[in-house]
């Protein structure tokens, strides 16, 4: 692994293609060629230089373009298969049996094989992390490993270069000139002002313009790497939040992901348009019988004070009222609230009358709050109504007793003992929807009379501190993207070769014809020798000797 | 001579970066895969959060005062069938272990004041009830199915999670264990 000592008695490092000096061709296949490939500069890409150690070996492993894209070829394919079925948070279960089961019940022997690869909760799942972060690494890695040759390699350019490398250009042209003195200051004045920068030096000229369009792909890498550092900053707590909260009107829950944080809902309105907006809204709403119009959530918001504990609910401090609704959120410490999703007709509460049966005479009407229910109710007629038990969401009796399928009131049922003056002692009945158990026959009953209903708001909370960074991470990709294809960088050689001889080549990374364009107005101007695009047939592609990405 | 020393030297700096290069991106690999799955879930071994709520009689119990004490915090709710099941062995055992220096401490997650008061005559409950009504003992404790019961120990670390009904010996063999010697 020694150096390579150019003529010049310049000393390269292995694996170098031209003199970072004079460009002499370094490599018998260099030497053999009519043009040289002048990516990077045909510097030394540091992966080829040492392969010993496991580290040198891993290292050129993430240094290879190849591996690279084909790492971006099997995020993108993974990625592909993800969105196939809907992934895990889209199913409306939570534990894993469920899930499968769905995966199943829903598509059959491939929901099955879809589910076993883990490809459900694929954007979650190790590899996939891992996937991206070898991504990651491969850029970074790829990138240092070229870019640094690069730039040292045109930092070192000498303005004279050798006939050698003039002759393996893909622009050349040498040949006798009149005046060769004239001709060279005159190519040197031509060339400042087609607002090249030039250098003369020992009966060479070195102009070259843009050269920092040569950076882009880099720049455009550091994005990508902003960018991807951001998504992996969301997993430390508290700089990413993204939670459901169903929340009742009249709940006071606290926030998910906000802890201290408290929301009451006030309200939730869903407004329609009517035949009064509007008339322009006549023949939609004939056609679809109801349009939204808003959906909004009233809230309060709550803060408990510093050092409060969870629990400790009677201490919370108001902060403020608002209306979310959609796209409007509730913002409050870098967190928003946003309106995503409601329910209607929840039962609230329940009114029902005391009937004396016999008589078929009211004693009286209560209404029982089903989400705070009282223990006893006084009648006008001075008849009690007590609550012994109550069932939100009554589902048969069990081994003698009534019991609820869940906390809320879907189908409630109750124990009342009715005290009258006739019955002292009380009677008991037990009165669900559409049905009323007595144990013996009663002579007072307890009927439904009607029932008020609430609704239920879905909001998202939400907080995201890497946002100014993606932000951030996109710019800076967008300006390498513009600063490599905006831009081109160009250099002309011009050169007194022996006698009255002149040599001239040239070379771009992108757009040789606006680049011939140039050189032909210096060689008019100058009187210099005709040149000759080796590879160019008029139109053929600018790109080939673009950079990698 | 020291030609060839400079390029050791160079070759070993080279290598010494890459490795170290290598490493950060692999642990940022590693904490991306590992962050992922977390989302600041509670585990055996971490300290209980404290909180304070005040039980069906009136009574405040905040979590810090139990310190030196074993605490059985079980999470129920009144229609949740393992819960019934297990109630009576928890109200059992806590007269068994009255002045041992474990307590049983008991929140009610969703039901309504009247069915937690009921629920507690009917099966004739006497160690304290809360009711976590905004929920943010549940969320502090990140409960999700019910019943749960948490096992903090005298000073204050959580012992064992558990996310099932439990029978009478299990609940006796969880008391002992973080019952202060």
């Amino acid at each position: 692994m020694s150096k390579i000592k150019c003529q010049c008695g310049h000393e390269n490092p292995f694996g170098t293609v031209l003199c970072e000096r004079c460009g002499r061709p370094q490599t018998e296949e260099a030497i053999n060629s009519k043009t040289v490939d002048m990516r990077y500069e045909g510097s030394a890409r540091r992966s080829q230089t040492y392969k010993r150690t496991i580290v040198d070996k891993i290292w050129n492993f993430f240094s290879s373009v190849k591996i690279g894209v084909s790492i971006i070829i099997a995020v993108l394919s993974t990625s592909a298969i993800g969105t196939i079925l809907p992934q895990k948070q889209y199913v409306p279960f939570t534990s894993e049996v469920d899930i499968a089961d769905y995966y199943e019940r829903l598509y059959g022997i491939v929901g099955v094989v879809y589910h076993k690869l883990g490809f459900h909760d694929m954007y979650n799942s190790w590899w996939f992390i891992t996937l991206v972060g070898m991504l990651g690494t491969s850029i970074i890695i790829a990138s240092v490993d070229r870019v640094i040759p690069l730039y040292k390699s045109l930092k070192m350019q000498r303005t004279k270069r050798h006939p050698s490398f003039m002759k393996r250009q893909r622009i050349y042209g040498a040949g006798e000139v009149e005046n060769i003195d004239d001709s060279f200051s005159k190519a040197e004045e031509k060339l400042k002002e087609l607002r090249y920068n030039v250098k003369v030096e020992d009966g060479a000229i070195l102009a070259e313009k843009n050269r920092f369009a040569r950076w882009g792909p880099y720049v455009n890498h550091v994005g990508l790497i902003v960018f991807l550092g951001a998504i992996l900053l969301r997993g430390i707590p508290g700089f990413y939040v993204d939670e459901t909260l169903w929340i009742r009107e009249g709940e006071t829950l606290e926030i998910p992901g906000a802890p201290g944080y408290f929301i009451k809902n006030n309200k939730f309105i869903l407004e329609n348009y009517t035949d009064e907006d509007s008339e322009v809204f006549k023949e939609a709403l004939e056609r679809t019988n109801t349009i939204a119009k808003n959906y909004q959530t009233d809230v309060s918001l709550f803060k408990q004070q510093e050092g409060g504990i969870p629990g400790q609910s009677e201490d919370i401090e108001f902060v403020k009222d608002y209306s979310i609704i959609v796209n409007k959120p509730l913002q409050f410490d870098g967190f928003n609230v946003f309106q995503m999703d409601y329910r209607t007709d929840e039962l609230k509460n329940m009114t029902f009358q005391l009937t004396d049966k016999a008589k078929d005479e009211s004693l009286g009407e209560f209404t029982v709050d089903l989400i705070n229910p009282d223990g006893k109710y006084e009648l006008e007629s001075g008849a009690v109504v007590e609550l012994k038990d109550y069932y939100a969401d009554y589902d048969g009796v069990e081994n003698g007793q009534p019991v609820s399928k869940s906390p809320i009131p879907n189908n409630p049922a109750f124990i009342f003992k009715m005290i009258t003056p006739e019955k002292p002692d009380g009677e008991m009945s037990f009165v669900a929807i559409q049905q009323t158990l007595e144990t013996e026959e009663n002579d007072y009953k307890v009927n439904f009379l009607s029932a008020e209903t609430r609704n239920i708001s879905g909001l998202t909370v939400r907080k995201d501190k890497t946002l100014y960074l993606l932000m951030l991470g996109g710019i800076i990709f967008m300006v390498g993207v513009s600063q490599g294809s905006y831009w081109n960088h160009r250099r002309i050689w011009v050169q007194k070769g022996e006698g009255n001889e002149m040599l001239i080549a040239s070379h771009t990374n992108k757009n040789w014809f606006s680049l011939r364009k140039e050189i032909d107005e210096v060689t008019e101007f100058a009187s210099l020798p005709q040149y000759e695009d080796r590879e160019d047939e008029e139109t053929e592609s600018d790109n080939q000797e673009g950079d990698y990405k | 001579m020291s030609k060839t020393k400079q390029v050791a030297a160079k070759k070993k700096n080279r290598l010494i970066i890459r490795t170290i290069v290598l490493i950060l991106l692999a642990a940022a690999i590693i904490f991306a895969i590992v962050s992922k799955d977390k989302t600041k879930v509670l585990e055996i071994g971490d300290k209980a959060p404290d909180f304070e709520l005040v039980d069906l009689e009136g009574n405040k119990h905040r979590l810090s005062n139990y310190q030196g004490e074993g605490v059985f915090l079980n999470f129920w709710g009144s229609w949740c069938g393992p819960c019934k099941t297990e109630m009576p062995f928890m109200e059992k055992l806590s007269k068994e272990f009255e002045g041992q220096g474990v307590h049983i401490l008991a929140l009610n997650l969703k039901d309504t004041r009247l069915k937690a008061e009921t629920f507690r005559d009917q099966y004739g409950l006497t160690f304290p009830i809360a009711r976590d009504t905004d929920e943010s003992v549940r969320r502090a404790y990140n409960v999700i199915p019910l019943p749960t019961t948490i096992l903090i120990n005298k000073d204050g670390i959580i012992e064992d999670i558990i996310t099932r009904g439990m029978t009478e010996d299990e609940i006796r063999a969880f008391m002992v264990s973080i019952q202060p010697e």
